[in-house]
């Protein structure tokens, strides 16, 4: 294991918050406001770690356990996670599966927590996420299957196998993109609606709203205070830069050599992600509750698509 | 027995008559003529209960015949505590006989769901504040979710308890009277100095709705008529209250399905528009502007000419803001079908307002009652005739528009004089209805005075008590996430319906 590689994991455990501010600042722009500082989720950790926690009688360990089981689920997928060519510190053959379902694990642990709770909105807060996570999940592995396949479509034999997310990304070159355009195009569409669907976002979901009758992830972790809510939000700034950076991998295929040209490519392409989704909160409402599985089969169908494309070129 | 509608004592809006003119009917009489008329197209403006003494209540009801423009009178004494319920064949009774148990301990036998819409505060043995029996569906699959009376918003505190199966809503039961101050029992014995900041504050958001109709009222017992620029600076300030509501709602309904765009300007532009009344009387909610025998201040011309000014481009970013809002695809994705109620649900539910109007219905006091100013200049009734969310944002933007055009011609022909007179001792025994179209809908004020020329009784219908059951039925069927959009547009005031 190479230890420089350890970066990787520490440059997102220190910038994945800062996501959220420009998503933020992105909006307040548009909306003629100054808005909150870039740095404001850093500030509003600091405070809740320094607060107490309160817990409600009815709730049991699953409910104290929920946030540090997503948190910790959160950084395993780091070790995991290459940025753009940059290879991750521990990546394995068979990677992409463990993150999907470290990423479910998580997703897991906050349904059960929020269940724990007895609360008729984080009993439907759950329902909703379950549902709609059934949905986004099989988009995610699809649209990771074309991506491996288009990688291993690029002659180089992959070291560490089809199925490490480090190999498939270090692959994915301007050739690459140059010979199956198409279908990549459209696996970064269905990456696109996974992470807007993942992270909670509009069209999906509405990250601002008070009206807990809308809610779908906010609504789950309401009855959570102090640290255990600190982690809940960093756990979700991380899951937002793990998927953001699965797109950006995707969408900047800089693969120079140079770690620093490399890495610093991603983190850029991620802060472009960060403005873009800002850009989409401001222009159109979410959607219906009920229209959302099927913009969600909608995006199964563009990584299957995909998928399918490239068996067949 | 048949009742002709014809024979029933009548008044216009605003008038006073004397008390001993008004027939009074035996109780079967007054319950078929009410069974009647409303069958007939009439509505029920007010119906109430005033305690006579000797362990007698008697039930007052007016009745809105719109396209007569006049008001039935109709009492009846009842002794004991019960009468025979009038809800089983006009739904519209069903919260004022719920009220009339509660205010009079009267029992309305038959009324399918009996219990009072606030927690009487009347006797020892009354329940907690909070404690009711809901409406419960029964079943493995249903399950039940209870919103507030604290919410996560800066709002009025209201209980809400849906019967939902999955994401749908098979019934919702809103409970409330956590705002209830007890103003309409301080009413009685006035007016006095206190009388006019009351009506103020009724519901704080309708300062000049409330203002103008007791205003009005008191002006007809005193046999007193305000003088034509009054009635038109009254007209200018009800309207300005209407578009700065109006433009509220409209943003408020566009941050709930997440659309920021209309939400950030109409914010501000709702601002502006308060800041026009601010101009006029120097309090953005119009607080001692409307004042009995007139208004309180006046309009010089440096302030007509900036107001013309201000509304010029009042208009110009209104258009642009809200245009955005029905321009937008995934905006009317979310308004269009939901919380639909038909044409023929609105009538039997006696809704008013913009939530009557998106239904289709013309239902409209400057028009229907015209009073003050409203008599001599129309403002056309904007309809929509789909009933869901849509219907009544876009009833409300046609509003805004027609206000404004209302308020430019108004400054421009301003008459001339003062705009304050002296209101005479209010006329003993005498009964007068005031209706006034505020922004929520109609505003309905009924006074009786006695032997001494004080308020013997003060009724007040503030247009939410009409249209909280109309949201709860707009929930049928409904998602239960669609929730809080159609609340939004409905609007109620909770205090405006506790008093």
């Amino acid at each position: 294991m190479n230890f420089g590689r350890l970066a990787l994991p520490v440059l997102a455990l220190a910038l994945a918050p800062l996501l959220p501010g420009i998503i933020n600042r992105t909006k307040a722009v548009i909306g003629g406001r100054d808005g909150q500082p870039l740095l404001q989720l850093y500030y509003d950790l600091a405070k809740l770690v320094r607060k107490g926690a309160v817990y409600s009688h009815t709730t049991s360990w699953v409910f104290r356990a929920g946030p540090v089981v997503g948190l910790v689920s959160a950084v395993a997928v780091l070790a995991v996670l290459p940025l753009g060519g940059t290879s991750a510190p521990a990546g394995f053959s068979g990677d992409l599966i463990f993150m999907a379902y470290m990423l479910g694990l998580m997703r897991f642990f906050t349904v059960i927590a929020a269940l724990d709770t007895g609360s008729a909105f984080e009993g439907m807060g759950a329902s909703r996420e379950v549902q709609f996570s059934a949905l986004a999940e099989p988009v995610l592995l699809m649209a990771l299957a074309a991506l491996s396949l288009a990688a291993r479509g690029s002659g180089a034999s992959l070291g560490g196998g089809l199925f490490s997310l480090s190999a498939i990304y270090s692959h994915l070159s301007i050739s690459t993109w140059m010979r199956s355009g198409p279908a990549l195009l459209l696996v970064a569409g269905a990456l696109w609606v996974v992470f807007l669907a993942e992270n909670s976002r509009i069209p999906f979901d509405d990250p601002n709203t008070h009206l807990e009758l809308t809610m779908i992830h906010e609504v789950m972790v309401l009855d959570h205070s102090g640290p255990d809510f600190a982690m809940i939000l960093y756990g979700a700034s991380l899951k937002m830069w793990i998927l953001g950076a699965l797109l950006a991998g995707l969408l900047v295929p800089v693969r120079s050599g140079n770690i620093w040209i490399d890495t610093g490519a991603c983190v850029f392409g991620l802060f472009v992600l960060a403005v873009l989704t800002g850009v989409v909160e401001s222009v159109m409402a979410r959607l219906r509750l009920t229209r959302v599985p099927q913009l969600l089969v909608s995006a199964g169908f563009l990584s299957t698509f995909a998928l399918a494309l490239i068996i067949w070129s | 027995m048949s009742i002709s509608i014809a024979n029933i004592f009548s008044i216009t809006n605003g008038q006073a008559a004397p008390i001993c003119d008004v027939t009074a009917m035996d109780r079967r009489d007054f319950c078929q003529a009410i069974i009647e008329a409303t069958g007939q197209g009439l509505r029920i403006s007010a119906l109430f209960g005033q305690p006579v003494g000797g362990g007698r209540t008697r039930l007052w009801a007016v009745l809105a015949r719109d396209n007569k423009s006049l008001l039935l009178l109709l009492y009846t004494d009842i002794d004991g505590n019960r009468y025979d319920s009038l809800t089983p064949y006009c739904t519209q009774a069903h919260w004022f006989e719920r009220e009339i148990f509660e205010q009079c301990g009267l029992e309305p036998s038959g009324h399918p769901w009996l219990k009072p819409i606030r927690f009487p505060t009347r006797t020892e043995t009354a329940p907690r504040i909070g404690d009711a029996d809901f409406f419960r569906v029964e079943g493995e699959e249903v399950h039940e979710v209870a919103v507030g009376p604290v919410h996560a918003g800066i709002i009025e505190p209201g209980h809400f308890r849906f019967q939902c199966h999955g994401e749908n809503v098979f019934h919702l039961e809103i409970s409330l009277g956590y705002q209830h101050r007890g103003v309409e029992r301080k009413l009685v014995g006035g007016p006095d100095r206190r009388t006019l900041h009351y009506m103020e504050t009724l519901a704080g958001d309708t300062s000049i709705g409330h203002a103008l109709a007791y205003s009005e009222l008191v002006e007809t017992l005193g046999a007193t008529s305000s003088p034509a620029r009054a009635q038109v600076l009254r007209g200018i300030a009800l309207e300005l209250e209407r578009i700065a509501n109006h433009t509220g709602d409209l943003g408020a309904l566009a941050g709930d399905v997440g659309y920021l765009p209309t939400l950030s300007y109409c914010g501000r532009i709702r601002g502006d528009a308060l800041n026009m009344t601010a101009l006029i009387c120097g309090n953005r909610f119009g607080r001692g502007l409307v004042k009995p025998g007139g208004t309180g201040f006046d309009i010089d011309v440096q302030r007509r000419d900036e107001l013309l000014r201000r509304l010029d481009i009042l208009e110009k970013d209104l258009f642009v803001a809200i245009g955005l809002l029905w321009n937008s695809s995934s905006v009317m994705a979310r308004f269009e079908s939901t919380g639909t109620i038909s044409g023929q649900d609105c009538k039997e539910l006696g809704l008013v307002g913009p939530a009557a109007r998106g239904c289709g219905v013309e239902r409209d006091i400057r028009c229907d009652f015209p009073h003050g100013i409203f008599q001599l200049e129309q403002i056309p009734v904007s309809t929509c005739p789909t009933g869901d969310v849509f219907a009544r944002g876009y009833v409300r933007w046609l509003e805004i528009q027609r206000s404004v055009t209302f308020i430019r011609e108004q400054l421009k022909g301003l008459p001339g004089g003062d705009p304050l007179v002296a209101v005479g001792p209010l006329k003993p025994g005498r009964i007068a209805v005031s209706l006034v179209e505020g922004w929520r809908g109609e505003i309905c004020h009924v006074a009786l005075s006695d032997p001494d020329g004080k308020f013997a009784a003060y009724k007040v219908i503030d247009p939410s008590f009409h249209n909280w059951f109309g949201l709860a039925y707009a929930l049928r069927g409904q998602q239960i996430s669609d929730f809080p959009l159609c609340n939004k547009s409905f609007n109620l005031s909770y205090c405006g319906h506790d008093l």
